[in-house]
């Protein structure tokens, strides 16, 4: 296992305690207090609130196989929107996110097939392009000083395009060739896409990628330096170089960090289905924002959670299945959508409130 | 400890709140009829982007028939391929008696697909997926082969008006199928040229067709793939003053109207709303009556040509949205 920013710095010892979210007093506080001052707690009640609402009014969402397809609909979301949730921890945003998923599928696929290589060879070379990906962004972002809103935007559109021309081009379709006759598609099947019985339900496997990511994410968050390190470039770059933090080197590894995650869902993408649309992808960007934030990070970067974001994944994919379990009217589908994700926020906003004003 | 409390009582009324708005939702064992035999549920999947005219004929004559044999018909819908086989996923998990799937993702829906006509669930297929139908584990397929779609519509222009230049409008990047129409097209029309423009936008269509067709004075037809793109096209034509003939595929209001004031020359329907009201009730024969449809080979629900000899007859029903 490669940690999602393999180049940003060595991480120094664990230090003890990460605290460096600044409305946090030192002093020590009851249990409660500290425990609403964490930036998922008001996702875990959000969460619980939207479980009980589904399992109440939803007859088929009761079951284990719903469950599983609840677990698969949210570990696809939760994924990215872990390396997305460091990102804006440290205070800069990718739109490209969506759309370098289906590059990094599509390289893997077009690559290998075009030349007959093995399946793992594509696989490397799609981990590259991806890391490319996130390197082009963040060099740019320190370079120019340009908002990451706008150069990611740009590298939404560059992507968007690139991933439909560069398809037809090689194959004379929007659509890459069936890859499942390639050597080595099976092994890397059984990494990326295989199933996961446990008995009494089947996860897919990207429900364990999903929770190691959470896992990782949150133990680089608060047990390593770089975790200081991010949390200092988001809440104040200025004051953060002044005692020494690389930030330039940290952006750049965080946005290859979005590229890394980004690469695990498109390798998903690719061997669970065989081939890949070149037109997929589009929209997702705002998806795991959306969990991001709704896992508690600030859109104003220097605070938030790992496992938060992990969570906020979890609503929207109960959300979205249990839309459809419970029979709405699709057409309203979005409209129940904001409503779940404003009161996940409003929640949210309050606990952090309460925790914050609470002496 | 009051403090959690309190967060704990803001979670448990805001979900009560939910689920009693909730409350009047239809459907569900709640309000399962007994009064006449057995009621089934029928999950409908398809790859429609939501507030699409074409859909809403689709689904008018799918809820026309579930109506009709007081089916529960559960329908969902996105218009990516692996979100759409999540969806198909939980059509299963509900335990749905039938399901109506379009395979315009084929690769990602059919193995899903496959996997609820393994266990029992009667599968067809309908709008997309000629080719893969089988492959899918379904029973039948209701739509049309947009390749003999676009032959039919290259053939007629011509007849119509030989020898000169087609433009063949695509309205969204990356669709096999509306690609296939295209290429269709050209095998009966031989100097076809395609050119891509962005459907969600009708304004920026507009403006694509207004600089094309001023740049290139030499094209003497425009086929459009869908009703509204065709309006745009229309629009594009009398503001450049070209005397190209459009021809489209599908209906709405607007087309039929403009077929009938002659604006529009022709149009292929395939015939939605026939799409989604047979593959409705073909799953109802099917659970019933033990039938199935088309003999092994695909239904085809068109091309069926609207011109002016047969718009009177058709234009009253594009306003009750079933053509």
């Amino acid at each position: 296992m490669s940690t999602p920013t393999a180049d940003a710095g060595p991480a120094g010892a664990p230090s003890p305690t990460a605290e460096s979210q600044p409305p946090r007093p030192s002093e020590a506080r009851s249990v409660s207090a500290r425990l609403f001052a964490r930036p998922e707690t008001g996702t875990v009640v959000a969460a619980v609130a939207i479980f009980a609402f589904f399992f109440a009014i939803a007859e088929p969402f009761r079951t284990f196989d719903s469950f599983a397809t609840v677990l698969y609909a949210s570990s696809t979301i939760g994924i990215v929107a872990v390396g997305v949730a460091l990102l804006m921890i440290g205070g800069e945003f990718d739109l490209s996110s969506g759309v370098a998923v289906t590059t990094s599928a599509l390289t893997a696929a077009l690559v290998t097939y075009q030349l007959s290589l093995n399946m793992w060879v594509g696989v490397v070379l799609s981990l590259a392009m991806a890391l490319l990906v996130g390197f082009i962004n963040g060099w740019l972002v320190v370079r120019t000083g340009i908002p990451s809103f706008l150069i990611t935007l740009s590298m939404f559109f560059i992507l968007r395009g690139a991933n439909i021309g560069v398809t037809k081009g090689l194959t004379g379709t929007v659509a890459t060739d069936n890859a499942s006759e390639l050597d080595g598609f099976a092994s890397a099947h059984a990494l990326f896409a295989s199933d996961i019985p446990l008995g009494f339900m089947t996860v897919k496997i990207t429900v364990l990628w999903w929770i190691v990511l959470a896992a990782a994410g949150s133990w680089i968050l608060f047990r390593t330096r770089l975790g200081n390190w991010i949390f200092a470039a988001g809440g104040n770059a200025a004051s953060a170089r002044a005692v020494g933090v690389p930030v330039n080197k940290v952006k750049i590894g965080l946005f290859m960090g979005v590229g890394f995650v980004g690469w695990i869902l498109g390798m998903h993408i690719l061997f669970n289905f065989s081939s890949v649309q070149s037109g997929l992808g589009v929209g997702n960007e705002l998806i795991y924002i959306v969990a991001a934030v709704v896992g508690g990070c600030l859109l104003t970067g220097g605070f938030g959670s790992a496992i938060g974001a992990a969570l906020g994944a979890f609503i929207l994919g109960m959300t979205t299945q249990g839309i459809v379990f419970a029979g709405f009217d699709p057409n309203w589908f979005f409209t129940f959508l904001g409503a779940m994700l404003l009161l996940a926020v409003v929640l949210n906003l309050y606990i952090k409130n309460y925790a914050s004003t609470r002496k | 400890m009051r403090s959690i409390r309190k967060v704990l009582a803001v979670a448990v009324a805001s979900a009560a709140v939910l689920a009693l708005a909730a409350c009047s939702s239809q459907g569900g064992a709640r309000n399962e009829s007994a009064a006449e035999g057995q009621r089934y549920t029928i999950a409908m999947v398809t790859h429609e982007q939501a507030g699409d005219t074409f859909w809403d004929k689709i689904r008018a004559g799918a809820e026309d028939a579930a109506r009709l044999h007081n089916i529960d018909l559960k329908y969902s819908n996105n218009e990516q391929g692996p979100e759409q086989a999540t969806l198909v996923q939980n059509a299963v998990d509900s335990k749905v008696h039938g399901l109506a799937v379009t395979l315009s993702s084929a690769d990602a829906v059919i193995p899903v697909a496959k996997k609820a006509a393994d266990a029992g669930i009667p599968v067809v297929a309908f709008n997309q997926g000629l080719d893969q139908y089988k492959q899918a584990g379904a029973k039948m397929y209701f739509g049309s082969d947009e390749s003999l779609a676009g032959q039919t519509v290259g053939q007629k222009l011509t007849q119509m008006n030989p020898g000169g230049k087609t433009l063949c409008v695509i309205q969204a990047q990356g669709s096999v199928a509306l690609e296939t129409r295209c290429a269709g097209v050209k095998k009966g029309y031989a100097n076809t040229e395609n050119i891509q423009v962005n459907g969600a936008d009708l304004p920026s269509v507009q403006q694509t067709l207004n600089a094309k067709l001023a740049e290139d004075r030499s094209i003497s037809n425009i086929v459009t793939l869908g009703a509204p793109i065709a309006m745009a096209a229309l629009q594009a034509q009398q503001g450049t003053g070209s005397t190209a003939r459009i021809a489209t595929f599908d209906l709405n209001q607007d087309a039929a109207k403009a077929i009938q004031d002659g604006k529009i020359a022709f149009s292929v329907d395939q015939q939605p709303y026939v799409q989604g009201y047979l593959a409705v009730e073909s799953l109802w024969l099917n659970l019933s009556n033990g039938n199935d449809i088309g003999g092994g080979k695909p239904t085809l629900t068109g091309p069926s040509i609207v011109d002016s000899s047969n718009i009177g007859q058709i234009l009253p029903y594009t306003q009750a949205n079933k053509r």
